[in-house]
């Protein structure tokens, strides 16, 4: 074909030709997958979906934005994301198990959540069983996150409701936001909402 | 499983390109299985996480994460992904003749 060209040919034909040339040795780089988190949510178990996933999708050559909104800005937020708890009143999934005693699925009486001191037995029942598994704390996780190219950005509304501004957030937060900012750039990206 | 040469050497794969037999390995592999993955030269860098990951994996019989790198070898995870971009602990397992690494973090 390419022995038979003309300068008749129209340019694109020319450029089709041209794409059958032999590649260089080095794989030219594909269109890369995106992908957003909307993290609405400021409890410990809450936390870490985003900063699982996203850092598995920048290991597998992904491009990560995190959006947080409303309590998840307590993940950014300097002040509180290392005092992050989950509570006993309200969840179902807490069972006598989880404890060390070995009664199946006989949940955590609800009452005994409401006593002072149990929301913190139960956060550092989590902080241990994820300390065992070397699992990196939400300060370290979000640090780690952003040194691989994560974008991090508070949500506007959220942050003026609560009174905050980028100094009460944690290092490597670019901006504040609006939603509309957040949907243009996160144009193509699959987005998950936790 | 199939076989595939490199470097004048027919080493086995999986159907992800990982090669399942570490002893196989070559300086020269590497070098090849590094240009397919984007990285045309090889620096002593690069040569460094390389060789902890050879080690590290053989010794464990698995590739390290990016985690158990970076918290070994004290090479930063801002480093890893600029020698190694887009996904460095699969490309470093992948060059340096290890499978795919395994685990969350």
């Amino acid at each position: 074909m390419a022995t038979t060209m003309t300068p008749i040919l129209p340019p694109m034909v020319v450029a089709e030709e041209n794409n059958t040339l032999p590649q260089p040795a080095v794989t030219p780089e594909k269109e890369t997958r995106k992908i957003a988190f909307i993290c609405s949510k400021g409890t410990l178990d809450m936390a870490y979906p985003a900063l699982v996933m996203g850092w598995a999708a920048l290991g597998n050559g992904i491009d990560v934005t995190i959006f947080f909104t409303f309590w998840g800005l307590d993940l950014i937020n300097k002040t509180r994301v290392d005092h992050l708890e989950i509570a006993l009143v309200g969840n179902t999934s807490m069972k006598m198990t989880m404890m060390g005693v070995d009664t199946g699925n006989l949940g955590i009486p609800q009452l005994a959540g409401i006593l002072p001191g149990m929301t913190a037995v139960a956060t550092k029942l989590m902080k241990d069983k994820m300390a065992k598994l070397e699992v990196p704390t939400v300060r370290e996780y979000l640090q780690m996150l952003v040194d691989a190219g994560a974008k991090l950005y508070a949500c506007k509304m959220s942050v003026d409701m609560m009174g905050l501004g980028k100094e009460d957030f944690v290092n490597g937060v670019e901006d504040i936001v609006t939603a509309g900012d957040f949907m243009d750039m996160t144009e193509g990206a699959q987005i998950v909402f936790i | 499983m199939s076989t595939r040469e490199i470097a004048g050497k027919t080493v086995r794969v999986n159907e992800e390109g990982f090669m399942t037999d570490p002893n196989e390995w070559s300086q020269d592999i590497a070098k090849i299985i590094a240009r397919e993955e984007g990285i045309a030269e090889l620096s002593l860098a690069h040569w460094r996480v390389i060789d902890f990951c050879r080690k590290d994996g053989i010794s464990a019989g698995k590739a390290p994460t990016l985690r158990r790198i970076t918290t070994h070898t004290g090479i930063s995870t801002k480093e890893m992904f600029s020698l190694f971009p887009k996904g460095p602990a699969k490309k470093v397992a992948k060059i340096s003749g290890l499978g795919k690494p395994e685990g969350c973090v």
